[in-house]
């Protein structure tokens, strides 16, 4: 099923400058997979190397924390929108 | 029977943060007026007590509009001195104070805005070994820093004290706004358990920053303050706002407080404040991670080499749009390109690599030296240092 996932700022440069992918998914796991094998670079900065989604990288699916979901199982449907939302830090240097 | 009517606007005043003068009342007409400020929102604004950490571009909308509001005391906390890059954001600041510490200036500023409030300056760095203390006398901690220690730092602070911290946080045009901290409510370790490793997300100064997005964000920061000391309206607790200035698009996502949580949780495990520059993995301030494999080019070595007719390729790995701004004249592969590129480099050369600073040219060492690149060396400093050291028509950037 066609889902979409919105890069954020930070991951765009790894992920052909786009601000959205549309993949076939039919879970999370499914559609992080998908993303990346399609840009290759988006790997290292999303999975840890035991594979686990980094811990200052959270995904939601809708408005909702996949971490309260099933995670990589959560189940998605058409029209289900994916955010990647990787923690930054701007503001003032102190 | 003829009862005097009470025209008397207020009690007699004991406590002068009880009520309002006549020229409170004139310059906060516009609160007043409304129901869901009214008298009693003005004099808990009067009351309440905010520290804002950092005085930059988020901090900058916040202190002008928390004093504007008539917020009674506002701390400031900072320790940098304003610089000419600072005002294409930092609206607090005018050109004639570049130079100056910020928070003198800022000071200077929100008093000459409101005189009847009291502003507090702390010229430091906020250290686990101060954050408790300056925190334990305000209400609300607005966090406007740009680094992860002190993000950290502030959140583990306010949890242990039990204060409301008001988050903001910017990166090129995006932002997250939301409230950590509050009774029952999600902290920034139940959204973000630990922080990136250096390195793998650029900095504000690395990346840039669009102007008017800290003057939104700061301002949303504003009014979730405000709205905190006031009482009556739905804050951002439990929902992480995302902006997006490109887009201009607001999106909403649940924030979830972790019963798991290492300091707000049912168990915590952090129940003092850490090393925080260790736990985010930072050795040195700002500095770069230290390469010790990479070998370095000093600038003026470099000139003496290129003068002296060697046959030296200048391989410049940042993006075309800072290469418009100023050049050495290099080949151009940004970082992000270069194991796609690596062919358009001929490895019996040597290789002089170079980026702003210096770490993304020692990143780029790092990959080619694993591609078997030998004769490779990294241009110390960057082009930033080009110009201090060698070429001062150069601008820095």
């Amino acid at each position: 099923m066609p889902v979409k996932v919105i890069i954020p700022t930070p991951l765009r440069p790894y992920a052909g400058k786009q601000e959205s992918v549309e993949l076939e998914a039919t879970t999370v796991g499914e559609a992080l997979t998908g993303l990346t094998t399609r840009f290759g670079e988006l790997k290292k900065h999303l999975f840890a190397d035991d594979g686990r989604l980094r811990s200052f990288v959270n995904v939601y699916v809708n408005d909702e924390d996949i971490r309260y979901l099933q995670k990589d199982q959560t189940s998605v449907r058409e029209g289900d929108i994916i955010s990647i939302v990787p923690s930054i830090a701007g503001g003032s240097r102190i | 029977m003829v009862t005097k009517p009470n025209i008397s606007a207020a009690p007699p005043a004991t406590n002068p943060a009880a009520t309002l003068t006549k020229e409170e009342i004139q310059r906060y007409s516009r609160h007043l007026i409304m129901p869901e400020v009214g008298m009693d929102g003005q004099l808990k604004l009067k009351q309440a007590k905010v520290l804002c950490i950092g005085t930059g571009g988020l901090g900058a909308p916040l202190g002008l509009y928390l004093a504007a509001a008539g917020v009674g005391r506002i701390g400031l906390v900072d320790f940098d001195t304003v610089d000419a890059t600072n005002l294409q954001r930092q609206i607090l600041f005018s050109t004639t104070d570049v130079g100056r510490p910020k928070i003198a200036a800022a000071a200077d500023r929100l008093r000459g805005l409101n005189p009847d409030i009291q502003i507090d300056t702390y010229e430091t760095r906020l250290t686990s070994d101060n954050a408790l203390d300056l925190f334990k006398d305000y209400d609300i901690i607005v966090d406007g820093t740009d680094n992860f220690p002190t993000r950290y730092l502030v959140n583990d602070a306010c949890i242990l004290l039990g204060k409301q911290n008001v988050y903001g946080s910017i990166f090129r045009f995006e932002g997250q706004i939301t409230v950590f901290g509050a009774p029952g409510g999600p902290c920034y370790r139940c959204l973000y358990p630990e922080p990136p490793p250096p390195g793998l997300v650029p900095s504000c100064a690395e990346g840039g920053v669009l102007g008017v997005l800290p003057g939104i964000v700061g301002s949303i920061q504003a009014a979730e303050t405000l709205k905190l000391i006031i009482g009556k309206a739905e804050s951002l607790v439990g929902r992480l706002l995302l902006f997006d200035a490109l887009a201009m698009r607001f999106r909403e996502l649940k924030l979830r407080k972790n019963p798991e949580c290492p300091v707000c949780g049912t168990h915590p495990t952090v129940t003092k404040l850490i090393d925080y520059v260790q736990f985010c993995g930072i050795r040195g301030e700002e500095a770069p991670a230290p390469q010790t494999n990479i070998p370095e080019i000093t600038p003026r070595d470099l000139k003496t080499r290129l003068d002296r007719g060697d046959d030296l390729f200048i391989l410049d790995v940042r993006e075309p749009h800072e290469f418009q701004i100023c050049n050495l004249g290099g080949h151009l592969i940004p970082l992000g390109d270069l194991s796609r590129r690596v062919n358009e480099l001929d490895s019996s050369r040597e290789i002089v690599a170079h980026c702003r600073s210096g770490k993304r040219s020692a990143e780029a060492i790092e990959f080619l030296r694993g591609a078997g690149f030998r004769k490779i060396w990294n241009l110390k400093g960057g082009i930033l240092a080009w110009s201090d050291e060698v070429d001062p028509s150069i601008p820095k950037y």
